[in-house]
């Protein structure tokens, strides 16, 4: 007897109006800030203000620094616990975990008691000083995703025995984590990296408490004080989180395509 | 002094000791074959000559110099894995020049280098191609040629036949056995396959339970183990219970004659050995000794009819030709078996 498929059917309506008729009616909303017609004015007056693009560019650049710190940080130690230390990969899990159980207020109040200016490492008394703890601060919320990422992708190849391989053809342990297992993980590493993206570009109370321009509270201040153009944004940051994902998708393919 | 010499090797994980007190000493260009089932040690004992594993205690000597304790990477070893281990990201060419590339060899040497050992394993149509696009076959040659591109002291070839098809298998160890003669490299041989053994090694070290039970050529090997585990492990030997008596030997009632005599107290228990190739249905001068019984099994598997005796409480199996013009005999059929007293072995426990 054939299955009815009403059901299924009903829960994937059912989901996908519950995401889409929100996304659609800000979209909607935010294409009528002329009256008695549609336009993308909004999305001009955001694009065009200083302040949107100064915050965007300055939340990219930390988005960058925190991909390049959570490589450099995540990459070795998940190899290393994999291939030497396989006993304590449980305890590096919980590790990668804790941020997500510690609120990222609980976290910017700790680095400002640890961090402040009359501290021994004063490092929110400059603004490079604060720029870098707000990149490590980003570093830690993407910790669980960057871990998982690169993990996932380490399990997938013979690490061990491509790392003796390499060795044995005379490889320092440098030469086999640059020219072997990157390479071999790039795809993890790309996935890890969109997701790590995606949070710091949006990540509010850091930025915020630590007081620096960063586009998640410029998001804020404009919908706080603006009607439209706060739906315009919502959509363009919809928009980046959307093309990272497609991103992900689209490297994430490229490497089942190429595996046996 | 030997090319390799492993004196007194001991390995162990814990409290359990896989590798037990291991010497052995190789002469350079000589092919050694280290034959046992999983768990015997032969793999740990690789990996120490590759320095993959530290050994507990003992030393490890490659053209007299100490490496006991020296980095994979300063050891100047080939090595071949059984998962071929070539690098996903790198092509073909790019996986054979990689060891010359970390060596930082010249540009022009590494690039006949490549060619050259892309000619000496048949494949310099595939240089451009991924390791993901070649066949299992394709991949273990050119594994092969990464680790004989740097021009290594000894090449350390861990079981590369046994992820691959029978056919390509045979194909395949004829060609590293070629190279390996043709290079007059010390090669090291991993391997649970005694035909593989057989066939390929100079020598043979039959591994059992850390320990080398036998060390000798393919032909002492096979014709004169020397244990029950080595008379077991290679090929298809039929063990039998027997006492001593006179100078022969008591087998289910039935007295047979060793070369040489028995040369143990009356009454003794002892296994002997029989090959299979040892034993006829047709009696002969030679042949002077004889069992009957009848037959218990008859196994067809096409060129060759493998055949079953009893004895009593003893079995043995042998093989006769088909002839496609006598039928195979039945089961239940008196026969007697005739053999040389030569043919008979004493094993050690």
């Amino acid at each position: 007897m054939r299955k009815s498929t009403f059901g299924p059917w009903l829960t994937v309506i059912i989901g996908s109006a519950y995401f889409l008729i929100p996304l659609l009616a800000t979209f909607e909303f935010s294409l009528r800030l002329k009256r008695d017609e549609y336009s993308f004015e909004a999305y001009r007056i955001v694009l065009a203000d200083s302040r949107f693009q100064q915050s965007f560019f300055y939340s990219v650049t930390l988005a960058l620094a925190t991909i390049v710190v959570s490589v450099l940080l995540v990459v070795p130690t998940a190899y290393w616990v994999q291939l030497k230390l396989p006993r304590v990969r449980p305890l590096v899990e919980f590790i990668t975990l804790l941020p997500l159980v510690i609120p990222a207020i609980v976290l910017v109040f700790g680095y400002l008691r640890l961090y402040n200016s009359s501290s021994i490492i004063p490092l929110t008394g400059s603004t490079l000083g604060t720029d870098l703890l707000l990149t490590f601060g980003y570093v830690s919320l993407a910790l669980p995703y960057m871990f998982r990422a690169v993990d996932t992708g380490l399990r997938a190849i013979n690490i061990r025995t491509l790392t003796e391989a390499a060795e044995s053809l005379g490889a320092s342990r440098s030469t086999i984590l640059f020219k072997i297992i990157f390479p071999n993980i790039r795809a993890s590493v790309l996935s890890g990296a969109f997701l790590t993206f995606a949070i710091v570009i949006g990540e509010f109370t850091l930025a915020s408490l630590l007081n620096r321009p960063a586009f998640g509270p410029y998001l804020q201040n404009i919908g706080a004080n603006r009607a439209y153009e706060p739906a315009a944004l919502a959509i363009i940051a919809f928009g980046i989180t959307w093309a990272c994902m497609g991103l992900m998708q689209l490297f994430g393919g490229q490497r089942q395509s190429t595996s046996r | 002094m030997a090319f390799v010499d492993l004196q007194n090797l001991t390995k162990s994980f814990g409290s359990q000791v896989v590798v037990h007190d291991f010497s052995l000493a190789i002469e350079r260009g000589e092919f050694v074959s280290f034959l046992g089932p999983s768990g015997c040690g032969k793999t740990t004992i690789l990996r120490m000559v590759a320095g993959f594993e530290p050994p507990t205690s003992g030393q490890i000597a490659i053209a007299g110099q100490d490496v006991t304790f020296l980095a994979p990477s300063k050891r100047n070893v080939g090595m071949v894995f059984q998962a071929y281990a070539l690098f996903p990201n790198l092509t073909v060419a790019d996986n054979i020049a990689f060891g010359m590339k970390v060596a930082k060899k010249p540009a022009a040497e590494i690039k006949s280098r490549v060619e050259e050992m892309l000619q000496m394993i048949k494949l310099p149509q595939l240089a451009d191609r991924y390791p993901y696009q070649l066949s299992g076959g394709q991949q273990q040659r050119v594994a092969l040629a990464r680790a004989i591109a740097v021009k290594p002291q000894v090449l350390l070839l861990d079981e590369p036949l046994s992820a691959l098809d029978a056919k390509i298998r045979v194909s395949l160890r004829e060609e590293i056995r070629a190279l390996q003669r043709s290079l007059g490299i010390t090669t090291i041989f991993v391997t649970h396959d005694q035909e593989e053994a057989l066939s390929m090694s100079d020598r043979i070290v039959v591994m059992n339970a850390g320990q080398a039970d036998q060390v000798g050529t393919p032909f002492e090997i096979y014709n004169r183990p020397t244990t029950k585990f080595v008379a077991a492990f290679v090929g298809t030997l039929n063990q039998l219970n027997a006492t001593c008596e006179g100078n022969g030997f008591n087998i289910d009632g039935q007295i047979v004659a060793a070369a040489g005599g028995s040369n143990q107290e009356h009454g003794k228990a002892v296994t002997l050995a029989l090959r299979p190739e040892a034993l006829s249905l047709e009696s002969s001068p030679a042949r002077s000794n004889s069992l009957r019984g009848t037959i218990d099994e008859v196994n067809f598997l096409g060129s060759v009819i493998r055949i079953r005796v009893a004895f009593g409480i003893n079995k043995v199996s042998f093989d006769i030709f088909n002839n496609p013009n006598v039928a195979p005999p039945q089961r239940g059929l008196p026969v007697s078996l005739h053999f040389s007293p030569d043919d008979i072995l004493i094993l050690a426990a």
